[in-house]
């Protein structure tokens, strides 16, 4: 469902940048010289992300998280999966069926609810970008927040589902 | 050469990483670039739409028109526009965040594109069918709700320990994106 979001979106771009072609072309032009900039001026931060989360996945195999994942309980598990959520990043069309089988197979409710909030809100090896966008206070503080409230939902979301 | 390794940190200590795998690993090393290399396809396809469309909205959209919209007066409307572009909006955060970007350079109010920021980040309509049926929907629901108090008040709390000067900054910032 993210890849036909996207193709979604490139529908959208497409038109809007028909749209935009038809009523000025050299504002068009200067849209995408911009976008191009802009695209340029991150892509350092995108590669290095890229790099590191290349050699996470080579260096720790899926079983080796998988099994760090499952066998924990209580807190500590809390912290690991909340900690490898707030790492790593994993698309939610892979981690969502991670995390349906790690629960048919035994593993805690509010350790896979924290890692899927961390996943999802938590980007630390994003942060260079964010910084940049943001601002060092807003993205620091932005990410802290995001993973302490990930616990408490988990704390909440155990307290309703049991 | 020393400004650009202050600016590029993180891309050398990555691959300086890189580099110390492949002398010791080169099996390891060989397997991370692959990694790699398909994650760069993956980024790009997902993030080339994303940048025409912003490189669009920096040229058409007037800065007094978004300031109306999102900007530091729009009240309830601009957490309601703000909240519900984050929610039908499906891709990563780190796609997102050129966006917030742009909305921040038009004048959005920071609160505002927090909530974009995080609603498009936990609480993603379209994802949640496959949420659904991979994880249920009493899981999915109770996660959707309490994630909708969260993006609020994470917003709201960093707005509030920012100080102007902070504001400030990041408007600046934004400006020479």
């Amino acid at each position: 469902m993210n890849t036909v979001f996207t193709y979604w979106f490139y529908g959208l771009a497409a038109v809007l940048l028909t749209f935009s072609f038809v009523k000025d072309k050299s504002k068009t032009l200067l849209s995408l010289k911009k976008a191009w900039k802009m695209f340029t001026g991150i892509l350092p931060q995108f590669v290095a992300i890229l790099l590191f989360v290349g050699l996470a996945l080579a260096v720790l195999s899926p079983e080796t998280i998988r099994r760090m994942i499952g066998e924990e309980t209580g807190f500590t598990g809390m912290l690991l999966t909340s900690l490898i959520g707030a790492i790593t990043l994993i698309p939610v069309m892979i981690a969502f069926p991670i995390v349906a089988e790690l629960l048919k197979n035994g593993a805690g409710l509010t350790q896979m609810a924290v890692f899927v909030s961390a996943l999802t809100t938590v980007g630390i090896i994003t942060i260079p970008v964010e910084i940049k966008y943001l601002g060092r206070k807003t993205a620091i503080l932005r990410n802290v927040l995001a993973f302490l409230f990930s616990f408490i939902t988990a704390y909440l979301m155990g307290v309703f589902l049991k | 050469m020393k400004t650009a390794i202050r600016k590029y940190w993180f891309l050398f200590m990555i691959v300086l990483c890189n580099g110390i795998v492949w002398l010791y690993a080169p099996q390891i090393g060989k397997t991370a670039l692959a990694f790699s290399g398909k994650n760069v396809i993956n980024f790009l396809f997902i993030l080339t739409p994303v940048f025409v469309c912003i490189g669009l909205m920096d040229v058409w959209v007037e800065r007094e028109k978004m300031i109306r919209i999102m900007g530091a007066d729009s009240g309830i409307k601009g957490i309601v526009v703000a909240l519900l572009s984050g929610m039908i909006t499906a891709v990563p955060l780190y796609a997102l965040l050129p966006v917030a970007g742009v909305l921040l350079k038009k004048g959005s109010r920071v609160s505002n594109v927090l909530i974009f920021l995080c609603a498009s980040a936990s609480i993603r309509i379209p994802l949640l069918f496959f949420e659904i049926s991979s994880l249920g929907a009493p899981f999915t629901l109770i996660r959707f709700g309490l994630n909708l108090l969260v993006v609020f008040a994470i917003a709201f709390i960093i707005e509030k320990l920012l100080s102007d000067q902070d504001k400030k900054a990041i408007y600046e910032n934004a400006d020479t994106l």
